[in-house]
């Protein structure tokens, strides 16, 4: 009986100096990454909000525009209470603007994307910042993946959104299809936004 | 194991093909059916693996003198989510667009089952060097299974060899790429799990394949004596 419990208090003391080891191991890499991490997801969403709209058609600084949307709007867009609007600025007058918007429906669950849209009303870059549809199928629709979120740079106000198998323009990989529908569809609501809010936007108000 | 040479040839032959974690173990299938649907990412994931291999090998193996018998494997588990953590946190502080493209799959190797098997089998009886290098061979030997694999459903299942090789080795990579079919030409059930499987089993089918005509030729060479496994035991 004593020898059982004089083994079980080794075994438990050996246990708890491995996971203070592991600890500290664990706290010393994070304090020593995660300054740079921030700085790289930073810096990619930067690169990203950068591309949803052409480079030289805006001066100020985007990342720095960012102006919170109306609750309503955000869960019509996002799918969440918080969402940011970008407005791109030349010469003072407002030359675009990037929405944080999401799909809601992916093969893999929630899709983040940012819209930029000129101020005519084209959209002209979509970007997705995060997804987990299925790698090697589904994850064309990342640009670090497959140049198909190209397609839509350039695409008019009223352009038929759906994917071409519902009847629509844009360009799909047969099999998974449900990703590049749950991003059209998302893009069209921040063009339907966009139209609707056009006259407030150039006030500067969302 | 008196001959010291033999026994790290021993070790590198034993991982990289008697006991093969992709054909012959078949341990780590997660990663194997996952990832393997084309070269680079297939490429990526094994050397991450090798690398968390070879460390907590090396690492169970210094510790093996203090870890009683029947805590052996929560310390194991420990050791090995600790240092995939960390292989994770220091991808994405200094290889970050690996990691934007691998990022789902690193942590995943803390359930890789063959670097558990490895702890528990190999580095916990062994001197920390025999350990950290039959880490690294069962590593590169899932490494030659997760490519061959990668290879064969990449080819057939699009077309190309080598597809996003930008990723891994920066802008030069593109120029590896090798478009063998039409841009529209697709398998998909070999993009799908089921192409892993069948994959899968080409591929071990084709090791038996030469392992027995490898045997046969043995036999053949050791002609006029009685053949040793045709004739049953006694």
């Amino acid at each position: 009986m004593r020898k059982a419990a004089t083994q079980a208090r080794r075994s438990a003391l050996t246990l708890a100096a491995f996971a203070a080891t592991a600890t500290l191991l664990l706290a010393g890499t994070w304090l020593a990454t995660h300054q740079q991490v921030a700085a790289n997801e930073a810096a990619t969403r930067a690169a990203l909000l950068a591309q949803a709209l052409p480079a030289g058609s805006f001066d100020n600084n985007l990342a720095a525009s960012a102006v919170p949307l109306p609750a309503a709007i955000a869960q019509q867009l996002a799918q969440r209470d918080a969402a940011n609007i970008y407005l791109a600025r030349q010469h003072g007058q407002l030359s675009g603007v990037v929405l944080e918007a999401a799909a809601p429906n992916g093969y893999g669950g929630r899709i983040e994307l940012l819209v930029g849209i000129a101020r005519n009303g084209t959209v002209q870059g979509v970007r997705v910042v995060s997804h987990r549809e299925t790698p090697g199928l589904g994850d064309y629709i990342d640009l670090a993946v497959s140049p198909w979120a190209r397609q839509f740079a350039g695409k008019p106000a009223d352009s038929h959104w759906a994917v071409k198998k519902d009847g629509g323009d844009t360009d799909y990989v047969s099999g998974a299809t449900i990703s590049a529908r749950a991003v059209s569809a998302a893009v069209a609501r921040c063009s339907d936004y966009y139209r609707t809010a056009q006259a407030r936007l150039l006030q500067g108000q969302p | 194991m008196s001959n010291t040479p033999s026994v790290w040839q021993d070790i590198s032959r034993k991982g990289l093909w008697q006991q093969n974690p992709g054909l012959v173990q078949l341990l780590g299938l997660c990663p194997v059916l996952a990832i393997s649907n084309n070269v680079v990412n297939a490429l990526a994931l094994g050397l991450a693996t090798t690398l968390v291999t070879a460390l907590s090998s090396a690492t169970v193996s210094s510790v093996r003198h203090w870890v009683p018998h029947d805590i052996r494997n929560p310390v194991f588990i420990m050791i090995i989510a600790s240092l995939v953590t960390c292989v994770d946190l220091a991808m994405n502080a200094w290889l970050h667009e690996l990691y934007l493209v691998l990022g789902i799959f690193i942590p995943l190797i803390t359930t890789n089952c063959i670097v558990m098997a490895r702890a528990e089998a190999f580095a916990s009886r062994q001197p920390v060097r025999e350990a950290a290098w039959d880490g690294t061979m069962m590593g590169l030997g899932l490494t030659g299974v997760l490519v061959a694999l990668g290879a064969l459903r990449e080819l057939l299942g699009k077309g190309t060899l080598l597809a996003g090789a930008d990723k891994l080795l920066g802008p030069a990579g593109q120029q590896l790429t090798l478009q063998l079919a039409g841009p529209d030409y697709q398998f998909l059930l070999m993009l799908l799990p089921p192409g892993a499987f069948l994959g899968l089993a080409l591929l071990i089918a084709g090791k038996n394949v030469l392992d027995a005509r490898a045997r046969q030729r043995a036999a053949a060479a050791a002609n006029l004596a009685p053949h040793a496994e045709a004739s049953p035991a006694p």
